[in-house]
């Protein structure tokens, strides 16, 4: 097995499948020559030649919209936008049609397409560069979304994403593109959609959390347990469909439940667990379920961004909150 | 001297020259709007069009079908039996002129209006039907007819058109893409996206806009400055061709001319067909608002199918004897369409659940279960 970080391990997957599957092809801006902007599609130019890797025109509707195509056609279409800031321009097509095409034409057509989009805070980067925008997506039949937050996971659920038939839009937490390298396993490696993770076990609360927020959230559970708090940590991986099950049992293990997100915390993902727990468990609630989100503002720019960014401190002041409710 | 020969004899890769400017004069203007037929069915040029007499017959008989089926249908929808509806007379000659053109392995993507071209290509008018009666297995096209479905946010599926086209180019496959939209179309982000990609990528694909003189309300003046549409493919490194868009015979030709030509890999054409909506918008609208009489009339005197009559007629393939008989036959084809759409098994409601997925995941069956639930309380409808 090879020691990567989560960039690298998004590049490992896409190479091994489209070893494996000549239907798999590429397109975007600077995926080709470039390597993409934060190299996932490194050297797969020149290892597959200019028919599977498709450098495109700028033109985030152009990109989406004609894979729409590729896939009803049979091709498997791994699109990458540079930054899920843009695309916003790409929405009608996602939304109105990716989304929709199986149910439009009662399965005649389906669209076995990936959306990867690099998003989050904490890069230091201009506006645009920095949003969280799952909520929008999760918001819509017809697709899946994918969030990985290990190199490994990040390997296993694309490889899943690609092999899905429908389409899913698969982000990617960019602020830890390069922080920590794993061991990640070598040739076709699959995790399940739908599957959470416990990334770590614990019996008072439970953290909820997806993309560089587990992290996040396994610092504050380290900080927690110095003060003789065990927190569950709960890692979604995958925010639409939910795994309702995970979610359930830890909350009627622990009892408590904290849902920790970049995304704004109105509308934001983290209400639609709160509202899971509150159908599924509330007998096993020893305090109301909180949130620590985004604000409900724009994202800020680079020098006031961690102040919006859910840090480790922000979720332990919670949890004491939720411990003494 | 000694420099000069070293850098061309050297290992270093040559330069690349500026692709600056890439002129093709070729392009750089447009012809007068391709004529085959005038409005009295007479041919412009001397010599006969080369299509068969059998072909002729063909699409005559499938315009007088869709200007049936149009009118049955705008009838069904104002007694309450068809939902919204958005009607296509006036436009036969640019639908069937081009939906036949095509060959059954080419794909089609039809906007909202192209009833007449889709049934062309094999759908069912009781499909058809079944679609614009708020039903989703309307939008269900038969396995082996390489039709899409309808697409109703404006322009969007340009791109869907471009990407097929360029995925079976990129597998080799020698099929050609065309795709409709109007000339309220060309305004769209899509529209320019889908032509620069297709110029890019030189994909097989027919851009036909039907340009039938108003978007909703809009006239066409004021879509664009543009003194064409046809002329914005010049932008994109291609060619763009105006039609008279209710001359049958020319938009079959001018279609059959770009397929073949993408086919051999020509890459894309854009085709503008000058045509006219002759009734509303869709059913929902009021067309006196905004358009007037004898604009009307105009139009209604070069209506496609009275040409393509007298076309027929001149030739001695056609009579008023046939043409009484087509139209009776029409009418009751199209009659059983309608009790066939009328007599479409009742719909269960987890056919609202079941296409959004391959498989059906937790919280679709949680809400379906629920619904059933809540049907079998209430006596297995929904309350009054």
């Amino acid at each position: 097995m090879a020691q990567l970080n989560l960039v690298q391990a998004v590049n490992d997957a896409l190479r091994s499948e489209m070893q494996l599957d000549d239907r798999l092809v590429i397109l975007g801006e600077d995926v080709g020559v470039d390597g993409g902007v934060f190299r996932a599609t490194e050297g797969l130019l020149k290892q597959f030649g200019p028919r599977r890797v498709l450098d495109t025109p700028l033109s985030e509707v152009g990109i989406v919209g004609s894979s729409i195509g590729m896939a009803a056609y049979g091709l498997h279409p791994v699109v990458e936008v540079q930054f899920s800031g843009f695309l916003p321009p790409a929405f009608d097509q996602i939304v109105s049609h990716a989304a929709r095409i199986r149910w439009r034409s009662r399965g005649r057509y389906h669209l076995p397409l990936v959306v990867r989009a690099p998003y989050g805070g904490g890069i230091r980067s201009p506006e645009h560069h920095s949003e969280s925008p799952e909520a929008f997506y999760a918001h819509v039949g017809g697709l899946k979304v994918v969030i990985p937050s290990t190199p490994a996971d990040a390997k296993g659920l694309l490889i899943a994403a690609i092999r899905d038939p429908d389409p899913v839009i698969f982000l990617e937490p960019k602020h830890i593109y390069r922080a920590f390298r794993q061991e990640v396993p070598e040739g076709e490696y699959i995790l399940p959609l739908g599957r959470a993770q416990i990334a770590q076990e614990g019996d008072d609360l439970s953290l909820f959390a997806w993309g560089a927020m587990t992290q996040i959230a396994l610092a504050a559970a380290e900080e927690l347990d110095q003060a003789g708090i065990s927190a569950e940590v709960v890692d979604l991986r995958t925010i639409s469909p939910l795994d309702a099950e995970t979610i359930v049992a830890s909350v009627r293990k622990t009892g408590r439940a904290l849902i920790v997100h970049e995304a704004p915390r109105q509308g934001g993902v983290g209400a639609e667990v709160a509202a899971l727990i509150n159908d599924k468990a509330l007998m096993s609630l020893q305090a109301p379920v909180l949130r620590v989100a985004g604000f409900d503002t724009i994202m800020p720019l680079l020098q006031l961004e961690d102040y919006y960014l859910p840090d480790a401190g922000r979720v332990v002041r919670a949890a004491r909150r939720l411990m003494t409710y | 001297m000694v420099k000069s020969s070293k850098t061309r004899t050297g290992s270093r890769k040559p330069v690349a020259k500026p692709a600056g400017n890439n002129r093709q004069d070729h392009l750089w203007s447009l012809g007068p709007p391709v004529e085959i037929l005038r409005p009295d069915g007479r041919t412009v040029a001397k010599e006969e069009p080369d299509i068969a007499a059998d072909d002729l017959l063909k699409m005559y008989r499938w315009m007088v079908n869709g200007r049936v089926f149009d009118e049955r249908a705008l009838k069904l929808q104002r007694q309450g039996r068809l939902g919204t509806y958005a009607p296509l007379s006036g436009q036969e000659a640019a639908q069937v002129g081009s939906a036949y053109a095509l060959e059954q392995r080419d794909w089609l993507f039809p906007s909202f209006r192209e009833h007449l071209a889709l049934a062309v290509r094999g759908q069912s008018w009781s499909g058809i039907l079944l679609y614009h009666g708020g039903s989703e297995e309307g939008g269900r096209v038969p396995e082996g007819i390489n039709n899409f479905t309808p697409s109703i946010p404006i322009a969007t599926q340009i791109l869907h058109a471009v990407g097929v086209a360029w995925a079976a180019k990129l597998r080799g496959d020698p099929i050609v893409t065309l795709v409709y939209f109007g000339d309220g179309g060309t305004s769209e982000g899509d529209f320019h996206e889908g032509m620069n990609f297709a110029g890019v990528f030189q994909t097989p694909t027919i851009f036909f806009c039907q340009n039938n003189q108003y978007a909703i309300s809009l006239p066409r003046a004021r879509q664009t400055r543009a003194e064409t549409l046809a002329q914005k493919a010049i932008a994109y490194g291609f060619e763009g061709v105006q039609v008279d868009g209710n001359d049958l015979l020319a938009v079959y030709q001018t279609t059959r001319q770009a397929m073949e030509k993408a086919r051999q890999g020509g890459g894309p054409t854009l085709i503008e067909a000058l045509t006219y909506r002759l009734g509303p918008h869709t059913t929902a609208d009021d067309p006196t608002r905004y358009r007037q009489d004898e604009e009307l009339q105009h139009w209604q005197e070069r209506d496609p199918l009275i040409r393509m009559r007298l076309y027929l007629e001149r030739r001695g393939d056609w009579d008023e004897a046939r043409e009484t008989a087509l139209w009776e036959e029409a009418k009751a084809d199209i009659a059983q369409s309608v009790t066939a759409y009328e007599q479409a098994p009742a719909r269960d409601v987890e056919e609202i659940f079941k296409y959004t997925y391959a498989e059906m995941p937790w919280n679709l069956q949680e809400q379906l279960a629920d619904l059933r639930a809540y049907l079998q309380e209430s006596g297995g409808q929904l309350p009054e």
